[in-house]
Formats: C-alpha cells, structure tokens, sequence
C-alpha cells in the first residue's frame, strides 16, 4: 500500500453531500464547492445503492465491473450511431418472413397471457382471429383465444415492433427495414387508417378487419412496388433527420415525416405500372394519416437497436416496450431476459369527453423510438408536442436536456436546432437512470381502456424505475461471480 | 496546398450543417479551406472539378461526410481534421450558459464531476446505509474521500478502504468528523493558521483540540487527516492512518507530524508506531487513554492532548510554551475554599468525545474511579447513562444522545437538562463543559450556555453551596463563532474558564484530590456510596 502523494497535490476542490452545515467550512475559504442535491439512488433501498456502485468505471482499474461495462457500453454506442436504417421492402405477410408462425400473434411489449392483457389488446387479439379467418365470431375468437389455441409472443423478440396493441397476425403485410451496417431487419405492421376504429387500438368491428384487408390487398403491393422503384431502398435516418428539423419527434409527431415519406412515394409510384386509381387510394391513405411514418420510425429505430443487442456486459437499453400491463426493458448485455414493472397512466391532454379515469395504462412498442435517442429524447426539436402536457418550448428543451443525463452519448445525425444543433441524447444506461433516479421520458398516445374505443389523449409517460433497477442488480450480480 | 482527405462513415448531415461546421472550423483553426460534402457521385463530381478529390474518397457513399481540408502549412491540417470530427460529432451546452443554468441541481457524484472544476474531494455526510455507495462511486472517479458518515457495514467499509489504498486515493471515514486539507475546512473544523505541523487523528475533537492549541501557540497545520473511529480497529487495520502518515512524510510543508488516536488495536498499533519511526520526520503520538509509553528516536509519546501540542510546537522549533500550572494551582485553591465537605464527586459533560476520554484518562491516573457511558474499561460502564454515579464522565455525542436529535456541538439543549440535573445533586464538586467553536458547531454557544450555567449556579446557592463550573473553549480567534467574545460570555456567567481540555480535567482532578484529602485530613470521612 504506497500512498500517491497526489492525494494532496491538487488544489482541493470539493463535491458535498448529505448535510450542507458540513460544507459551510469549504465555503468560506473560497474553494470550489459543489453541493448535490443528493437523494437515495433508485428505489431508494441500500442494497441497490450498493449495488450500483459496483458497476462505476475507473480509469485507473480496466478489470473493474464497471470499466468492462463502460467499454462494451462504447461498442454499443458505436453501433447505434453507425447503423443504416434503409426501407427495403415490404414484406406481403408476416408469415414470409416467419415461416414457422402458425397460429402465432406477436404483440406490444413483454411476454404477456391472454388473461393477464388489458381491454384494447385482447379486442386486438379478438380483431386479428377474425380477420385470419381462425373464428367466424368474436366470442369464438375469445374462446380460442382462451383455450391455449394461439400462440403469443411479444414482437420484440422477432425483430418486429408494433404500435400500441402491437397485434401482428401472419397475413399482415410488414414494412421491412433494414440496418445496412450490420445486415440485420426490423418488421413494423402499417398504420391503419380510421382514428379509433383500428386493430391498434383493439377495435374488431367489421369495417376494422375491411381495413386490414385493404392494407393487405392494396396499400401494401403499391408500396411494395413504390419501395422496388427506389434505388437502394429509401435511407431513413436522413428522411428522419430531417423531419427533426421540420418539427416532429418521429414518435408522436410525424407530420413532417410523413409528407416526406409521400415525397418519396409519389414519384416512385407515378413510374411504376400501377393503376391510377391505386397511386390514388395509397396516397390517400398516407396523405391522411400525419402518424403514417410511424411504423417506418419505429422499424428504423428497431434495426439500430437490435444491432447494438447482446454486447456482454453492455448496461444500454435495447428496448423499451409496454403490453398495456407492464412496461418491459431490455438490457444489451443480459440477452434473453426483459425487466418488468408496472405501466403508468400516460400525463397530458384528453380529447373532449375523456378523462385519465377512461385510460388504459401506457401500451405499445413505440417507445423503441426513445431507446433509441428520439421520441421524447428529441422533444428539443418539436416544441408543439409539449402542448400535450401543458408546458412550453423551455419544456420541450428541459427534455432534451434531461434525457442526456441518462444516456451515455449523443448522436449526431439527429441534431436538435433549438440546442444548438447537438446530437440527440442516446442510449439509455440503466445505471444512470438509477443513479439520477430519472426515468426515461416517452411521448405517447393514450389508449381508452375498452376495446376499440381508440386514441383518446396523448402525452408523456415514464417507464417504471423498478427495470432499471433490477437489471442493475443482475448486472452487479455478474461481478460478485 | 496541403490536402488531407477522410470520411465520416454512416452520417448524414444536410449541406447547412456541413457548412456551418466548416465555417467554425476555419475560425477556430485558421485552417484555409474546409470541404464538407456527403460522397454523393454529383458531390464527388464537384470535388473533381475543384481538384480535392483524392484516392481515399473514391469509396465514400452517398450517406458517408467526405472531409478535405487544405492549407499551405500541412502542421494545420491535423488540428482541422481533429476540430471537424469534434464539431460532427456535436458540443455540450457551455457551462454557465443559460442551458446549463435551467437545469436541475446535480443529484449524483457523477453530474458533481461533470460541473466541478476539477473536483478531487467528495464530502459524504448521507445516511450511513447509503454512505459507501457514494463513497466507493467518488473513488473510483478518481475522488478523495472524506466520509462523515456513521453506522457503515463493516464488510463494506472494507471494501473502499481497499479501492481507495489500490488508487493511492485518502479514505477519511467512515465516522470522520474533521479534516484539514490543503487549507480547505472539512466537516467540524476551526479556522487555524498554515504551517509546518501535520496531524492525522483517529479522534475529531481531538484533532480540533490540538489544531487550535498549535494555532494559540503561533504555529500553524499543514494538513489535518482525519481517519474516523474505526480505521484503527484490528478489522480495518489502520488503513488510513498509515496512508496519512506516508502522504505527511511526502507533503514538503510539513516539518513534524502528530498522531492523536483513541489506542489502536494492538497490531495496528505496532505497524503504526513502526512506520512513525521510519518517515524521516519527528512523530509525536498520543493514543489517548492507552498504556504510557517511552519514546525512541524521532517518536515521541505523550499521554494528553495539551501535551501533544506543546511537543509538536517544541518540535517545530518554536519556544516551549510556558506551563499554566500555577493558573492551575490558583483556580483549584479559590474554587476548594467555597465548597462544602460533601462535595466530592465530578462531573465531565462533554459534546466532544476524545475530552471524555482524556478527562477519564487523567481521573484515573489520579486514582479515582470513573463512571462513563463511554468507558475506557468495560467494568466502569455507567448502567443508567441519565444517572451520573460517582465520578463520571458523559460523551453526550454517542449514540445514546445522539439518535434523532442534532449533535450536542450544534444543539446544547440535552447537555443543559444534564447540567440543572447534576448541580441538583449535593455530592458534586465540579462540573466541566466543553464548548467547542469552529464551523459545523453551534453559531453562538456561550449565548445558549452562559444562561444556563447562571441559572445551575443560583440553583446550588439556593441550596446553601456553590457550584464551580470548568470550560474550556475549544477554538481560534479566527473562528466565525469569536474567541474571545465567548469566553467573556462564559467567565461572565461565573464559569472557570481555562485554557485546554488537559488543563481542565485536571483542575477537576485536582479539585477532587483537594476535597478528598481535606475529608482525610480532618477525619470527617463520610462514606457516600462507597465509592473513594
């Protein structure tokens, strides 16, 4: 034991915490003093503070826990800032890309039992029974459901995101995106058209399966053939770099996106042999919808972060996704697992006649968008997504700024205009979230809770502290091994 | 022209961006010319006709940055290049700026580092549970430590004890109430002069006391390294003790070094001594309430605070100060002459818990028993620590006093109950008070004090006796709390005031013996209790 006399060679400057009358010494003789707000990490309890102490890097101990964790940690970074997000195709069923699906249904979220889902998901279950042709009714529909006859599966675990109920059935048509860095594709279901009567939101009425259908028949082989007419396929991180700038969070916010993604199609479709008519019905559809480009986000968002998956040791958030139950995580370095707590009731505006008593807990795979440094993580760039919760643009940036506490780097090729063009933050680390007891912020729209009532507010949710947590004990589990 | 060409792989940037990091570039670097560019073939075209194409651009694709620099001084293109990729990759918010302003005040160690300038020492003072956790975070970020903290699991204050001793990092802590580092005050800390005496000490008020004695006496305190109670336990084994001691032995400032610790464990003690003995500079050491020990060579035991002091000053080359013996003598003859023969018994509340242990110290050596709720042999433990028995000595600092209310240096209200409490009691001959200054203490404490020393005193006279009450004030002029002013506030409420907390035990002492052997003398031997 050979004391560095570095100990006491540099000038004292100092860090409090605890008891300010402790400090006031240190701030009469003038030198630099600052005082934390300190609170208990995480949830508070000992043993979690503890524990993530175990996992601080250091500079000086390259075998440490947290030195390992901090260098896979770069790796990780690196991949999601150097992922190609590309649309290349759309895939004309779920079953060509799963071959094996069977009666399988992929859904939004963790893994989740029929019993256990709330009202919109089992009406989305019930919406995509009926629109496979597996019942001829919905109380049938229910029954299989029930029985054990189909499978369920959360999306994520296919390389798919879906939004809100995030139902996919095997004749579902699916966006198909692919990562050109790493090779890897990601799978999102198209936006339904019709406000609350969609499958998303767990409605199962007629016209609702009609609309699938129409996806299935029509949207999809135009925009198969549109995709086809583009060379190379159409890269998605300048599109949604770009609609950064015009405004949109490319989560709740797509306007900008969408008329973008038009752009695109447009000439596409107008060379291609389609009908007149059909150009006309798929631009109808995408010129309706500002959410359109959601499902194209959401799959470029996936491709980055699956690539950036399963670096051991790695303590970055892959993904985040709510099953309208629970909220789950999934942690880069603890393949295989998903960490799970409870999902809260979104916090902003209702539409005329609704209330936070009519609102199903947070749901859908869409906060794929946060994991992956947009969404609320790039509310700096789209001010007007802060009316739904009340604030101003100050909030919006206050965001921005906050997320960046959190996550371990910043990407520049989302850059946010009203912070001086930096980089959007990304990639959440579960030990900063516990360290700042901060949780990740996600714009969401907001499910009514009975099937098929649809979209009844938007606003902002954070996922539950007790994921964080607990893979943060797993982790320091790793190093008492 | 020098020309330097690179990509950026896998980055869009639209041609504003581009341009704008060029343009910050040429001004920052003064570089001559700076080409953005996503290696579009249009793009490449361009750069053709310019004559910057280069070999290492031909794989560039439409979603890389292809990067040319160019100026006649090719020692420019490095710095450029170096600027762009920084610039790219995007700038926090300057600190100070209205951003970093509006945000929230740091919660976590790590957020502190970021903001600090340059920090290098975190001060811990959170729930014990909670407290290695942040300790062992500021460590491993390359802190100091000093950790205020008690109630620590064992098991985990090893283990930062061992990260810190790895980094060649100081651990002062768990439990350590004082510091002085680098002329920085820590925790509880008087304001003392710079100088050339270091000290490490296993005991807060003990440091305290020595620092400010160093500093009545003209000299001045290099560093002050507090290790906290249980460093030199068998089970941490003195860590930080050694480590002060090595860190004082390298520091160029400090000439002599004092250790003031309770005894350590017996091994820790040997090691502690054995490395005293080796650092090149003189040690003085005092393991107050331990066995007397000799001293050899450059290490030189002495068995009270006051002395301790003295030794270091003498060791520092300043004259021996002169003894307050006689002072002594005078105080203990006038206070003597008003008691009553009953009067036999003293009474030590302390706030600091190293004056409990040095009065115990020099009562015992005067061959009395002693009663303490923090007693130097079990036997003497006090078995209702609100009853006083015989003489005794109260750490009103300790756990028992302490749990959900301030510590007695910053709240004097449970010492006050205890003081009304003992000068109701007819056999006691003396009581003595600490009243310790500095920052962390109570802002103005004769002005709680001084009343209720007044109001004990009238009591006792109520009753037919006098009540002689010892303080000593542990403090500098250069306190926030005013020296001198205090002291008049206590010598005006009729308080003894003398000048160390040695010399106020042992006027108890000696008050004790006096009455004792005036008792002997005149064959009025009363048996109170039993007790001699």
């Amino acid at each position: 034991m050979n004391a560095a006399p570095s100990a006491l060679q540099n000038k004292t400057s100092v860090i409090s915490l605890g008891a300010s009358d402790l400090d006031r010494g240190v701030e009469s003789s003038g030198a630099p003093l600052v005082r934390l707000q300190w609170q208990p990490v995480g949830d508070g309890s000992p043993e979690v503070a503890w524990s993530l102490a175990q996992l601080v890097g250091d500079t000086t101990d390259a075998d440490c826990l947290g030195s390992r964790i901090d260098r896979a940690n770069a790796e990780v970074l690196e991949r999601i800032l150097t992922a190609q997000p590309v649309w290349v195709d759309i895939a004309a069923h779920a079953s060509e890309v799963w071959p094996d699906m069977g009666r399988t249904l992929l859904h939004a979220g963790p893994p989740i039992a029929w019993n256990d889902m709330c009202g919109p998901m089992k009406g989305a279950v019930v919406g995509a029974i009926l629109y496979e042709n597996w019942a001829t009714s919905p109380r049938e529909a229910e029954q299989l459901a029930a029985s054990g006859g189909i499978r369920f599966a959360p999306c994520h675990e296919f390389g798919a995101v879906g939004p809100m109920t995030g139902i996919i059935s095997p004749s579902m048509p699916l966006f198909v995106v692919q990562n050109e860095t790493s090779g890897n594709r990601a799978y999102a279901p198209m936006m339904e058209s019709g406000g609350a009567k969609t499958l998303r939101f767990g409605a199962f009425a007629p016209e609702v399966i009609e609309g699938l259908k129409l996806i299935e028949t029509v949207l999809a082989p135009c925009l198969k053939a549109a995709v086809a007419g583009i060379d190379g396929g159409l890269p998605l991180k300048p599109l949604m770099s770009q609609s950064l700038h015009m405004g949109d969070d490319v989560h709740n916010r797509n306007t900008a996106a969408t008329l973008l993604l038009y752009r695109a199609v447009t000439e596409s479709l107008l060379k291609s042999s389609i009908s007149r008519d059909l150009v006309h019905e798929t631009l109808r559809t995408i010129g309706a919808d500002d959410m359109f480009f959601l499902s194209l986000s959401m799959a470029a968002c996936k491709a980055t972060m699956d690539a950036a998956h399963g670096v051991p040791f790695s303590s970055i958030v892959t993904a985040m996704a709510r099953n309208g139950v629970n909220v789950g995580i999934r942690v880069s370095g603890l393949d295989g697992q998903w960490f799970v707590g409870p999902a809260d009731i979104p916090v902003g505006l209702f539409l005329p006649g609704f209330s936070e008593a009519d609102a199903n807990p947070d749901i859908g795979d869409s906060a794929i968008t946060e994991t992956a440094g947009l969404g609320a993580f790039a509310m700096a760039a789209a001010p007007a997504m802060v009316q739904f919760v009340g604030g101003t643009p100050q909030d919006a940036l206050r965001y921005s700024r906050e997320m960046a506490h959190v996550t371990i780097g910043r990407n520049p090729g989302f850059t946010l205009p009203m912070l001086d063009f930096i980089g959007a933050p990304v990639g959440i680390d579960v030990r900063k979230v516990v360290d700042e007891s901060m949780r990740p912020v996600i714009n969401t729209a907001t499910a009514h809770k009975e099937p098929g009532m649809g979209i009844i507010g938007a606003g902002v949710v954070q996922a539950p502290m007790k994921c964080f947590v607990d893979a943060v004990g797993v982790l320091a589990a790793i190093g008492a091994r | 022209m020098a020309i330097q060409s690179s990509i950026k792989a896998n980055l869009y940037k639209d041609s504003v961006s581009l341009m704008r990091i060029s343009q910050v570039t040429v001004a920052r670097t003064g570089v001559q010319r700076v080409t953005l560019l996503m290696g579009t073939r249009s793009n490449k075209e361009f750069l053709q006709q310019a004559g910057l194409m280069s070999p290492a651009l031909e794989s560039a694709k439409p979603g890389d940055i292809m990067i040319v620099v160019a100026d006649d001084a090719p020692e420019k293109l490095a710095a450029a290049e170096q600027e762009i990729h920084s610039l790219i990759v995007g700038e926090e918010p300057k600190g100070g700026s209205a951003e970093a302003a509006a945000d929230a005040p740091p919660r976590s160690i790590s957020r502190g580092v970021a903001i600090a300038d340059h920090a290098d020492l975190a001060m811990i003072s959170v729930p014990g549970p909670y407290a290695a956790a942040e300790a062992l975070k500021a460590l491993r970020r390359g802190l100091n430590v000093l950790l205020f903290s008690d109630n620590v699991p064992i098991e985990q204050e090893q283990a930062i004890k061992r990260v810190a001793a790895q980094k060649g990092l100081l651990l002062m802590g768990p439990d350590c109430g004082t510091a002085i580092i680098n002329g920085v005050p820590l925790g509880f800390a008087n304001v003392v002069r710079r100088g050339a005496i270091g000290l490490v000490g296993a005991s807060g008020t003990g440091l305290q006391e020595v620092m400010c004695q160093i500093h009545r006496h003209g000299l001045g305190i290099s560093q002050a390294i507090g290790t906290g109670s249980h460093d030199v336990s068998s089970e941490v084994g003195g860590i930080t003790m050694l480590q002060g001691l090595d860190l004082l032995a390298a520091d160029p400032q400090t000439k002599v070094v004092a250790i003031v610790s309770k005894p350590p464990a017996r091994d820790v003690q040997r090691r502690v001594i054995e490395r005293a003995g080796a650092i090149g500079k003189p040690v003085v050491i005092c393991f107050l309430g331990g066995e007397p020990a000799a001293s050899a060579g450059d290490v030189h035991r002495t068995s009270s605070l006051e002395e301790t002091a003295r030794q270091a000053v003498a060791l520092a080359g300043a004259r021996q100060p002169v003894s307050d013996e006689q002072s002594i003598g005078a105080l203990v003859t006038r206070v003597c002459a008003s008691l009553v023969p009953s009067q036999r018994y003293l009474r030590g509340l302390y706030s600091g818990g190293t004056f409990c242990s040095e009065a115990q110290t020099i009562w015992r050596a005067a061959g009395f028993r002693v009663r303490s709720n923090a007693p130097l042999a079990d036997a003497d433990r006090l078995a209702d620590v609100e009853a006083s028995q015989g003489h005794t000595a109260i750490d009103l600092g300790s756990d028992e006093f302490t749990v959900g209310r301030p510590h007695p240096m910053i709240d004097h209200g449970v010492r006050i109950e205890r003081l009304l409490k003992e000068a109701d009691d007819p056999t006691v001959a003396c009581i003595v008070l600490d009243v310790v200054l500095g920052y962390g203490s109570h802002p103005n404490p004769a002005e709680i004090l001084a009343p209720a020393i007044r109001r004990a005193k009238a009591a006792v006279r109520g009753q037919g006796r006098e009540l002689p009450v010892i303080c000593f004030v542990c403090g500098t002029d250069a306190d926030p709390q005013s020296f001198e002013t205090q002291k008049a506030m206590l010598a005006d409420a009729g308080a003894e005031l003398v000048g160390s907390s040695t010399g106020a035990a042992r006027s108890a002492q000696a008050i004790a013996s006096r009455m004792e052997a005036d008792d002997n003398a005149t064959g009025r031997r009363v048996m109170l209790g039993g007790e001699r």
